[in-house]
């Protein structure tokens, strides 16, 4: 009897248990909630983290993550139009924006990953084949600093002008992929190309060019330190015959005004008595030329040696004949 | 002991259960002081906890939030009804691209692997390739953000670091990234970033994008060194023309000076020398004037004296010797005159 009352006690208690912990639950910061009875989803889904409370045992908690949830794309080789294989990396975010649908259409995550996999890898390889390899590396017409050092041996398609760019392109694919989303129950956040990169055989190729542009900018650098040396040589050359030739000018100048003044003041001096200037410059000019090797032939008659006859009188001087 | 099987009836679990009572009973109020002892211990432990200085708490009750605390220690509701999450709000975190830092001492030691290798490796505008290597520092300037926004936050940091990182590299040559281009590049990448954040609202805010080691791709060093080293010839061309130049062209203007200087000399020199001799001339002159005859004679003698003596061989013919030589013009004033 005693041992009765005890059992059902027991079982009450149990039941109470469970059917409080059937008929509470809690909803975090990060989830969202649909309730299900027997199967069928009741109303909208609860967001607002806390305490709930919902019928037990009839209804079901289907509990969804309610933050930006992750897709990471695996690399993809893909031809861009102009024939470029490259690796292309993306990743995605996307939260579970309509609960009741992702749930109903997708059932969990793992079919909601599949589902991405197909439409971004599919809309990420339709966007870059139908674009040239430079509109999906490059994000502007910025012109390169130092650029006149490369632009002759830069590759023709790196030269094109860009028409979309990197990031018109990422919106691009992100616009088309949220196309069916809301299908889904899915909101695509943010689409970006991780990484882009060559496959193997290309890169190799890629390689050997960026050596050989190399070379030419190596090549173009020293001729342009030649060509320069030459021309400060030339600049050289040029200034020295200047410097030269002024002071060559300037010597010849100052020299001819001096001899012009030289030869004034001469002048001047000697037409005051030309005939003693001619006569001393003369006797000047017998102190200089008769030397050794000069013979004189003299005769009696010069007035030199009047007196190498006879001593004379004395009178006054006999003209000179 | 029955513990399967449908033998186990509620008599066995009260039999089970007085027969556990008989034997406790001398220690059944002792007991039970221990069981409600153990319970406020446990609500007491889980109901304490301690904020480090660098972090705070957030605090969410039944998966809600309800506050954030402060570092020091704290009191929460046990039991798991609230729930404690601590986010490193103080503490500057960094995220290494291209390589890990395996010992940070002072000498650190890096680890590089196929995976950091994929990091770095990159398009450069010029359709190059370039292998970047970069830090990110940054801190979490909004913890309820950081850990409820996203679901893989940190995770997802690292690729929008990425992918800024490779948008910034794909606008600008590899010559550009190797050279003038890295501190313009570094700074555009870290302001792409941080609008990347504020578009994701990851309550991540970046302090600080640095390039590290930036580098052509392995196979390609030795021709971008090849262009350094030609670089330098090039500057070294010019600068040895350059030092001609500044060698030759100041001694040339001395010599140039000297020269003008030498003229000044001479015509300096000339010019004296002209009004000297004029002078000399005038003084003679005046005396000549006031005895022409006599001064004539006695320069005429003083020259004869002294050229008759230095020539070689003299003849002195007589007058009526005539027809053996021809006469020569001298000791006539006038025929020199003529």
């Amino acid at each position: 009897m005693k041992a009765r009352t005890l059992w059902i006690i027991l079982a009450l208690a149990v039941l109470v248990i469970a059917t409080l912990s059937s008929a509470l639950y809690t909803v975090s910061e990060t989830e969202q909630v649909v309730i299900t009875q027997f199967g069928e989803p009741m109303g909208q889904a609860i967001t607002q983290a806390g305490l709930h409370v919902k019928i037990p045992f009839a209804q079901e908690a289907n509990v969804f993550d309610k933050r930006w949830l992750e897709w990471n794309g695996n690399p993809n080789q893909i031809p861009t139009r102009d024939k470029k294989y490259i690796w292309v990396e993306t990743y995605a975010r996307w939260r579970i924006a309509d609960p009741l649908r992702f749930f109903q259409r997708l059932h969990d995550e793992r079919g909601a990953q599949s589902r991405l996999d197909d439409i971004i890898d599919g809309e990420t390889r339709n966007v870059i084949a139908n674009n040239n390899l430079i509109e999906v590396v490059r994000v502007s017409n910025r012109a390169f600093e130092r650029a006149e050092e490369i632009e002759d041996v830069m590759e023709a398609e790196a030269m094109r002008q860009v028409e979309q760019g990197r990031d018109k392109i990422t919106r691009l694919i992100l616009e088309r992929a949220s196309h069916v989303m809301p299908d889904y129950g899915i909101e695509l956040v943010d689409i970006q190309l991780q990484r882009i990169n060559y496959i193997e055989s290309v890169q190799a190729k890629v390689f050997d060019r960026m050596i050989s542009e190399r070379k030419r900018i190596a090549d173009r650098h020293r001729s342009e330190g030649q060509g320069k040396s030459a021309e400060v040589r030339g600049k050289k050359e040029r200034e020295l015959k200047v410097i030269e030739s002024e002071a060559y000018r300037k010597t010849q100048e100052i020299m001819g005004k001096a001899d012009a003044e030289a030869a004034g003041i001469y002048a001047e001096a000697y037409n005051r008595n030309r005939e003693l200037y001619r006569f001393l410059r003369t006797m000047e000019t017998y102190k200089t030329t008769i030397d050794k090797d000069s013979w004189l032939v003299l005769s009696t008659s010069a007035d030199l040696f009047r007196y190498l006859e006879s001593p004379g009188t004395g009178g006054p001087a006999p003209k000179a004949r | 002991m029955p513990t399967r099987g449908v033998d186990f009836g509620p008599e066995d679990f009260f039999r089970m259960a007085r027969e556990t009572r008989e034997r406790l009973r001398g220690s059944r109020r002792t007991l039970l002081t221990i069981g409600v002892a153990i319970v406020v211990l446990v609500a007491l432990v889980s109901s304490y906890y301690q904020v480090e200085p660098d972090e705070v708490a957030l605090v969410t009750r039944f998966g809600r939030y309800i506050r954030t605390t402060n570092p020091g220690p704290h009191i929460k509701i046990p039991f798991g009804i609230e729930r404690v999450q601590k986010v490193p709000v103080q503490r500057q975190l960094k995220q290494e691209f291209g390589f890990r830092t395996a010992r940070a001492d002072i000498q650190s030691s890096f680890h590089k692997d196929q995976q950091t290798k994929d990091e770095s490796l990159m398009l450069t505008g010029d359709l190059n390739v370039a292998t970047v290597e970069w830090i990110v520092q940054y801190k979490i300037s909004d913890p309820y953000k950081y850990l409820f926004r996203l679901r893989d936050v940190e995770d997802t940091f690292r690729l929008m670091a990425e992918a800024s990182m490779r948008t910034v590299v794909g606008d600008h040559s590899v010559t550009e990234l190797l050279t003038v281009g890295r501190e313009a590049i570094a700074a555009k990448a870290k302001e792409l970033l941080s609008n990347m954040c504020k578009l994701y609202d990851n309550g991540i805010s970046v302090q600080q994008l640095v390039l590290q080691d930036v580098d052509p791709p392995e196979s390609v060093k030795p021709s971008f060194n090849e262009v350094n080293q030609a670089i330098q010839e090039r500057e070294r061309a010019i600068n040895e023309a350059w030092a001609e130049y500044n060698q030759e062209i100041p001694r040339a203007r001395g010599l140039a000076e000297q020269k003008i200087e030498a003229a000044e000399g001479y015509a300096v020199d000339r010019v004296n020398r002209g009004k000297g001799d004029a002078q000399r001339f005038d003084a003679l002159e005046e005396q000549y004037r006031k005895a022409p005859e006599v001064t004539r004679s006695r320069i005429y003698l003083e020259t004869m004296s002294a050229v008759l003596p230095n020539a070689g061989k003299k003849l002195i013919l007589d007058e009526k010797t005539k027809g053996i030589l021809p006469m020569f013009p001298f000791g006539s004033d006038k025929e020199v005159k003529q």
